[in-house]
């Protein structure tokens, strides 16, 4: 089975305290911490262990700069066999849809049975798998969190309200997102990125993948963002400060009131 | 004039409540604008629903088929790209359905897309200006939407204030005919239950509930001492089950167990809108989190910024000495 893995280089938001830039309308970047967003590591997992049962190879692919390329390498440390970069100027400020296009446009060069991405990212959109599904005409699932090969078709569970699971079965090709909590993705180490830092990852723009620049990137969305903010929540928590013994005390007394206690 | 169809999700022949929040998103969007809501399904569930409606919308269509009486989004999207002008503005709550149907709706709508929406600013020409958030809640963001030739959004439910139902008065329309081919390569087999755990976290009146400030399985312990001197329970955010610490029927989230507690101890829990759409009844909110820009802490009502596994045993200690 050929598996193609949807990937991203995300800001990783275990690691950072998200501030706004001086100017108020863009993150301050200066030392965000980038990992390969959570969710793709369940993919990537999957994909591996779909092809140890039956079979086949796993490509990890994604849109990005000359910096996304240590999130493909990161994730070929897992397993994945072959990693591509889809990089050019032109994709930068694409929307969802764009950056679907721009798979798609890689996708048909290839014979993948199968492809994953992540349920979400940085974004919390979601919309990359659908979009890229309906663009091929592929069958779609979200929320993926159980996978069954069959004979030209895969038996898929989807992770709905209140932990219940939505069996489904599908046609091959399909697009499936995967939720996490569907494995337990691997560790990496140091030496097994060391392993595949040698491989080469081939670097692939609008010509290579015949795609026309205005289509794509800011010209081309319909969706944009136009800044960040933090907005104003109103009154929020009753922040408790001073020694943690003053904290203690005051908030003892509070569920005491409250029926904590 | 501005065309907003409003798809309504049910379960068991009721509404989510979702139906009675797109209103105020549609006049957000555009006070002026045509309301829509659209039921699809099929038999008596479906009739009393799309009943049900016209109380709140003047507007109602049904579609009624055997193959849509599971919600399939594969199948649902067929239906609605014949049915819905290609030009309108399509709203669906950002559920585990909506987040299965929008993006692929809009690539077969050539229409704009923007997901999770928490809030609208109103059309400028044929510009929409939505609110969203990003990482995990911990940014808001304004984005622009080129309507132009229409747009699908999926909405957050619980972020638009819902209206009261009674007044509409509306009719139902019957689309049933204009479906078109609803064959699928996507075929829905059963629903699987959550497994029931040793523990029901929705029957405890107070709740310690750790995320991935616990750092550890080992720490889970810690939490446990906190929840014995309290008389709680122990229950948690997803990562944790993710990382198989606790089994997924402590889980609180709208992908866990929903909960009304009359105490939520939310101990390194960072409070994404998953995770809070299962604390329901507006229970006392204790956030401890390191992170003092932890989103969590715009909910809660007592806020302390401090590393949960060196707080938890000090009160656990001052708990037990009382």
């Amino acid at each position: 089975m050929e598996i193609l893995v949807c990937v991203k280089r995300v800001p990783d938001t275990a690691e950072n305290e998200f501030e706004l830039n001086s100017a108020g309308n863009d993150l301050d970047r200066d030392d965000l911490v980038y990992s390969v967003n959570e969710w793709d590591n369940y993919a990537v997992e999957e994909a591996i262990q779909i092809v140890d049962k039956v079979g086949g190879s796993v490509t990890v692919i994604t849109v990005g700069d000359d910096e996304s390329e240590e999130v493909l390498r990161r994730e070929m440390a897992m397993g994945a066999n072959n990693g591509i970069l889809l990089s050019d100027d032109a994709f930068e400020g694409s929307d969802g849809k764009a950056i679907a296009a721009i798979l798609k446009a890689e996708v048909q060069k290839g014979n993948y049975d199968l492809i994953l991405s992540g349920a979400q990212a940085d974004e919390g959109a979601g919309q990359i798998g659908g979009m890229l599904a309906a663009m091929m005409d592929y069958p779609y699932a979200s929320l993926v969190n159980k996978i069954e090969v069959g004979d030209g078709k895969v038996t898929v569970g989807r992770e709905i309200e209140g932990g219940n699971q939505e069996m489904n079965e599908m046609q091959l090709p399909c697009v499936l997102s995967i939720q996490t909590g569907i494995n337990e993705p691997r560790y990496v180490g140091i030496r097994g990125i060391r392993k595949v830092a040698g491989v080469d990852i081939p670097v692939k723009g609008t010509s290579d993948l015949g795609i026309d620049a205005a289509s794509v990137g800011e010209a081309g969305a319909k969706t944009k963002r136009v800044d960040y903010f933090v907005p104003d929540t109103g009154e929020g928590a009753e922040m408790l400060e001073g020694s943690t013994d003053e904290i203690i005390e005051k908030l003892i007394e509070k569920l005491k009131a409250k029926g904590g206690l | 004039m501005t065309q907003i169809f409003a798809y309504i999700p049910f379960s068991n022949g009721v509404a989510e409540d979702v139906a009675q929040e797109y209103p105020t998103a549609a006049k957000k969007i555009d006070e002026s604008a045509s309301l829509t809501a659209i039921v699809t399904g099929s038999g008596a569930d479906l009739d009393k629903v799309a009943n049900d409606m016209t109380s709140i919308y003047s507007q109602v269509i049904k579609v009624d088929h055997a193959d849509l009486g599971y919600p399939n989004a594969e199948i649902i999207r067929k239906a609605l790209v014949n049915i819905i002008p290609s030009d309108a503005i399509f709203l669906v709550a950002h559920n585990t359905f909506g987040m299965d149907l929008g993006p692929g709706l809009s690539v077969k709508m050539d229409s704009a897309f923007a997901a999770d929406v928490v809030d609208f600013e109103g059309i400028d020409g044929t510009t929409l200006k939505a609110v969203r958030q990003e990482l995990g809640g911990a940014v808001s963001t304004h984005v622009t939407v080129d309507i132009s030739s229409g747009a699908v959004m999926t909405v957050r439910p619980g972020s638009f204030a819902p209206v009261e139902e009674g007044s509409a008065g509306g009719s139902v329309v019957d689309k049933s005919s204009d479906a078109g081919d609803l064959s699928t390569k996507r075929k829905f087999l059963e629903i699987v239950a959550a497994e029931v755990g040793d523990v029901d976290i929705t029957k405890s009146d107070v709740l310690v509930s750790v995320g991935r400030g616990i750092e550890d399985e080992d720490n889970i312990e810690i939490a446990q001492e906190l929840a014995e001197a309290m008389s709680a329970v122990v229950s948690c955010s997803r990562p944790i089950v993710d990382a198989k610490w606790l089994e997924k029927s402590r889980q609180v989230g709208t992908s866990g167990q929903t909960v009304k507690p009359k105490v939520y101890m939310a101990m390194g829990i960072s409070g994404s809108f998953q995770h809070l759409g299962g604390i329901k009844g507006n229970p006392f909110i204790v956030a401890v989190n390191k992170n003092p820009k932890a989103p969590i802490f715009q909910v809660a009502d007592v806020g302390i910024v401090e590393d949960i596994l060196d707080f938890m045993p000090e009160l656990t200690e001052a708990i037990n000495d009382l």
